[in-house]
């Protein structure tokens, strides 16, 4: 089943879950967010950095700032997951096609 | 909400020694050999015995468990050896199948000077909606609701 021990991580620190449902109201920038917010705006990058690694926000260029929402589709964690199935299962497939090339060269 | 956006395509790039036509083969008919055993979406939860692509367009893409169960993961919707293989993958966000869900899951064997390079692309990502659709129902539980379900999925 998915490994989602980024996710918890991400959901489990008390401001990044407030950052979260902040963005699930509207999509804000990071000056906003920290207008809002008693911490700093390298702190709101920060935990931005975290929930986005998390597939959990996406960011997009509005201009010069940054604005982040909540993965729209809220498949952020089901398309990490596969992508580290993805890695996993061509990782063996690559080791089983070389291994027989080795033997039959 | 801007549903406009939808996640990337899944893309994966590696080489092997094999040559195309033998990379393509181990990756089809040789499946049972390097899936992992464990990726089951057997409602028993029998482990794989064997994982069958039928090597044609339309031809099923199934696992068969050690108990002799049968699950369809998806079909072949084009089988063009040794170049290319474009699959539907029918798994849900729950990993159970799903007949009214195709995402495409094309693998392209291309000659390199030290065999093949390989590349595939998982995409149609957003059709896995209904997961979407369970992850809001988890949010809107709680996020103590959310994070015991979490939780239980990844054990």
């Amino acid at each position: 089943m998915p490994e989602l021990t980024n996710v918890v991580m991400a959901l489990a620190d008390p401001t990044r879950r407030e950052i979260f449902e902040r963005l699930a109201e509207r999509p804000r920038s990071v000056g906003a967010l920290a207008l809002d917010m008693p911490i700093s705006r390298p702190a709101v990058s920060q935990h931005l950095r975290v929930l986005k690694e998390a597939g959990l926000v996406t960011d997009h260029a509005e201009g010069t700032r940054r604005v982040y929402q909540i993965d729209p589709a809220g498949l952020g964690v089901v398309r990490q997951w596969l992508d580290r199935f993805w890695d996993r299962s061509l990782a063996a497939f690559q080791a089983e096609a070389d291994k027989e090339e080795e033997q039959n060269p | 909400m801007n549903l406009t956006i939808t996640p990337a395509p899944v893309r994966k790039s590696l080489r092997v020694k094999a040559p195309p036509a033998r990379a393509f083969e181990i990756f089809t008919a040789g499946m049972s050999r390097w899936w992992l055993k464990t990726h089951t979406i057997s409602k028993t939860k029998s482990p794989i015995k064997e994982i069958t692509i039928e090597p044609r367009q339309g031809g099923r893409w199934f696992e068969r468990g050690e108990d002799g169960s049968e699950c369809d993961w998806g079909h072949v919707l084009a089988w063009e050896p040794p170049a290319r293989l474009l699959l539907a993958w029918q798994i849900n966000g729950q990993w159970q199948f799903d007949p009214n869900l195709v995402t495409e899951v094309e693998i392209r064997f291309s000659p390199d000077a030290s065999g093949t390079k390989v590349e595939l692309e998982h995409r149609y990502l957003e059709r896995l909606g209904d997961t979407a659709e369970t992850m809001r129902t988890a949010f809107d539980r709680g996020w103590m609701a959310l994070l015991e379900s979490f939780a239980a999925n990844a054990t």
